[in-house]
């Protein structure tokens, strides 16, 4: 009996102490710029989006997000703090304030937005990306039938986890799922054997298959799952970081839309500075109207951050385009007005 | 007068106890109600909706998130209790060894405890499955067809098959364990005085009978103190299960709180799993001890 009333006891004070971190009412924004630095939850894993590159600094496309976000709030793209992640563990990270903000491959879905879900807030969708499947090309599988009754290797605590389950239940047809905590895990299970197929983001499997000693023995099933749209997020209680966010990927799709790269940025500064008549270009780069203020950040927020990371398509070439290491053709993720669904609404 | 000093003492510890835990719960209630989120179990009635590939009694996706971690308590339960039958032999026959000077044997087993006891658990489990298990690849191990086969897919044993996950996380567990639990036994047969074994060998018993009639049932009241702390550490370590992709209830757990946001219910859950599995084996342990000590008198 007494055991069991300290046990209790004991078990109320961890609760009550963790639980005591959530958030009083000001703004994280505001404690990123009084510690002078962003702490950014990224996945650390992933070939193209985030990885620690040769030089020992991290790099990708999730990276460049984060950057974009340090230059936004505190004027400097290096003023950043990388914590990888692990799938499961990256919604508890913002929950508890571990992390400022998360740019980890992760889906916008209703239940993790939903304020009784897991309660967090998306900025705008930074890739659009789909589910898809790898197997050994010389296992003649071609589709998700010929996976019937096979283990298929997978990441826990994903959408993944759940597409794949509706998958063959709509197909009515049986697997095994082997769950794995991280990427790195579920690629071995895959290569060494313990399962027939492997499932994730089908960027993940091309940036997963990029490292393989033969790329070439494994393809990527014409089978796309799911949609999954690849955002940013924060916590869904700090609206005032949640709108710096928002408008901050936005600057970075609007930029490309106007042609403001990173390097023509000053130019096109210089422009706005002369021209009085040039109203949106002056309005969108800070030189006429408080739009930054509006949302708790400079109004010259946009140039730092082109100046540091340059627009959408910048980033995405450097980090996916056809001479990066990990390819990825663009098709959603072009502009509108390229055949994509990438578009800003009006800096007004 | 004195008598009358310590009740007022118990009354002000009591008061205090209540008022920090009231406190404490009152805080926690707060937090949960300031994120929109109250102290709620019912999301635990509605359809999991994923899979898994090991379940002791049926599941499908579309059972509760509770019956999904039932599943999984069981899992745990499994593995939990294999390890521990698997890592007490292993404990006695390797403590044994140690006491009784055979050279070469003895050297060996000292040699698994130093490397078991000086490398990470983690570390030994991803060893076990990753390069254990998986490492065979294409290769596979057969012994006369039916009787015993292993390869990445896991053990087969005579027609009962076990996945490679659940294969290395009890294998993990009782070689890890089983080094712990050695050293117990070891302690306990020390503690037995000199004069005993002179005293069995002086009757002519030989030493394996005088080891398990006389010194062992002595050793027993010391050994099994510390045998409960490791028994209760098996139990704890069991949830590095995710790392080999061992579907536990922390696995599960896991799952669970990314698709439903519930980590605080979820957690008190988990926690209270814990806290009744472990009062379950200390118990246990208590019991046989009474019954040794009860048995020693008579
Ligand atoms: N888009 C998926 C994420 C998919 C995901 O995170 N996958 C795992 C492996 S399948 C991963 O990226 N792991 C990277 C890592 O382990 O760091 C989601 O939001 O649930």
């Amino acid at each position: 009996m007494r055991r069991i009333i300290f046990g209790m006891l004991g078990l109320s004070m961890l609760l009550a102490s963790c639980a005591n971190t959530s958030q009083n009412n000001t703004s994280r924004l505001d404690l990123i710029k009084n510690r002078d630095e962003l702490i950014c939850g990224v996945s650390g894993k992933i070939p193209g989006f985030s990885f620690l590159g040769s030089k020992g600094s991290y790099q990708g496309l999730d990276v460049d997000i984060c950057k974009a976000f340090a230059a936004a709030f505190l004027g400097d793209a290096k003023k950043v703090q990388y914590r990888p992640l692990t799938a499961a563990e990256r919604f508890t990270a913002i929950k508890t304030g571990e992390i400022d903000l998360l740019s980890r491959n992760t889906t916008f879905t209703f239940s993790r937005d939903a304020f009784r879900g897991n309660g967090l807030s998306f900025a705008p969708v930074v890739f659009h990306d789909g589910q898809g499947l790898m197997v050994k090309t010389g296992s003649k599988i071609n589709s998700i039938k010929e996976l019937s009754g096979k283990s298929i290797c997978v990441g826990s605590g994903t959408t993944t986890e759940q597409n794949i389950n509706d998958a063959f239940e709509v197909a009515s047809l049986p697997y095994k799922p082997i769950k794995y905590q991280d990427l790195n895990q579920v690629v071995a299970g895959y290569l060494q054997g313990r399962c027939s197929a492997m499932t994730s983001d089908r960027s993940q499997l091309a940036a997963a298959r990029s490292g393989f000693k033969n790329p070439s023995s494994h393809i990527i099933l014409d089978d796309v799952l799911s949609k999954e749209p690849l955002a940013p997020a924060s916590d869904g209680r700090d609206y005032l970081l949640a709108d710096a966010m928002r408008w901050v990927v936005f600057a970075l799709i609007s930029a490309e839309e106007q042609g403001i790269t990173q390097e023509n940025v000053y130019q096109k500064l210089q422009m706005a500075q002369e021209n009085p008549q040039l109203k949106p270009m002056r309005r969108f780069l800070g030189v006429e109207g408080d739009l930054g203020e509006k949302i708790g950040l400079n109004n010259d927020f946009v140039v730092k951050v082109i100046s540091a990371t340059g627009n959408y398509g910048e980033i995405y070439n450097r980090n996916l385009g056809p001479n990066s290491a990990v390819p990825i053709p663009r098709g959603l993720n072009h502009l509108y007005s390229n055949g994509g669904v990438h578009i800003a609404p009006p800096f007004n | 007068m004195n008598k009358l000093y310590k009740v007022y003492i118990q009354f002000f510890l009591l008061v205090l106890v209540i008022a920090v835990s009231a406190i404490l719960i009152n805080n926690l209630l707060a937090n949960l109600s300031r994120t929109g989120l109250f102290f709620n179990l019912s999301w635990l009635l509605r359809p999991a909706g994923f899979a898994l590939a090991e379940h002791p009694l049926a599941y499908s996706p579309s059972d509760t998130y509770a019956w999904a971690l039932f599943i999984g308590f069981l899992n745990s339960l499994k593995v939990i209790f294999g390890s521990l039958i698997f890592a007490t032999f292993i404990g006695l026959f390797v403590g044994i060894i140690r006491t009784v000077n055979h050279s070469l044997l003895g050297f060996i087993a000292s040699g698994y405890i130093t490397i078991i006891r000086q490398t990470p658990l983690l570390l030994q489990l991803m060893f076990w499955y990753f390069v254990g298990f998986l490492g065979l690849k294409d290769n596979s191990f057969q012994l006369s067809n039916d009787i015993l086969g292993i390869s990445n897919q896991g053990i087969a044993f005579l027609g009962v098959s076990f996945t490679s996950e659940f294969s290395s996380l009890l294998l993990g567990l009782s070689v890890f364990t089983g080094a712990y639990i050695a050293e117990v036994v070891r302690g306990g047969i020390l503690s037995v005085s000199k004069g005993q074994w002179e005293a069995f060998r002086s009757l002519g018993l030989s030493s394996s009978a005088g080891l398990f009639k006389i010194i062992i049932p002595q050793a027993l009241p010391a050994i099994i103190p510390g045998l409960t702390s490791q028994y209760l550490n098996l139990a704890k370590n069991s949830t590095l299960a995710i790392a080999v992709g061992y579907s536990d209830i922390y696995a599960i757990n896991d799952t669970v709180i990314t698709q439903t946001g519930r980590s605080i219910e979820s957690f008190i859950l988990l926690l209270i799993t814990f806290l009744f599995l472990n009062l379950l084996i200390t118990n246990f342990m208590e019991a046989i001890n009474r019954f040794i000590l009860y048995y020693k008198k008579t």
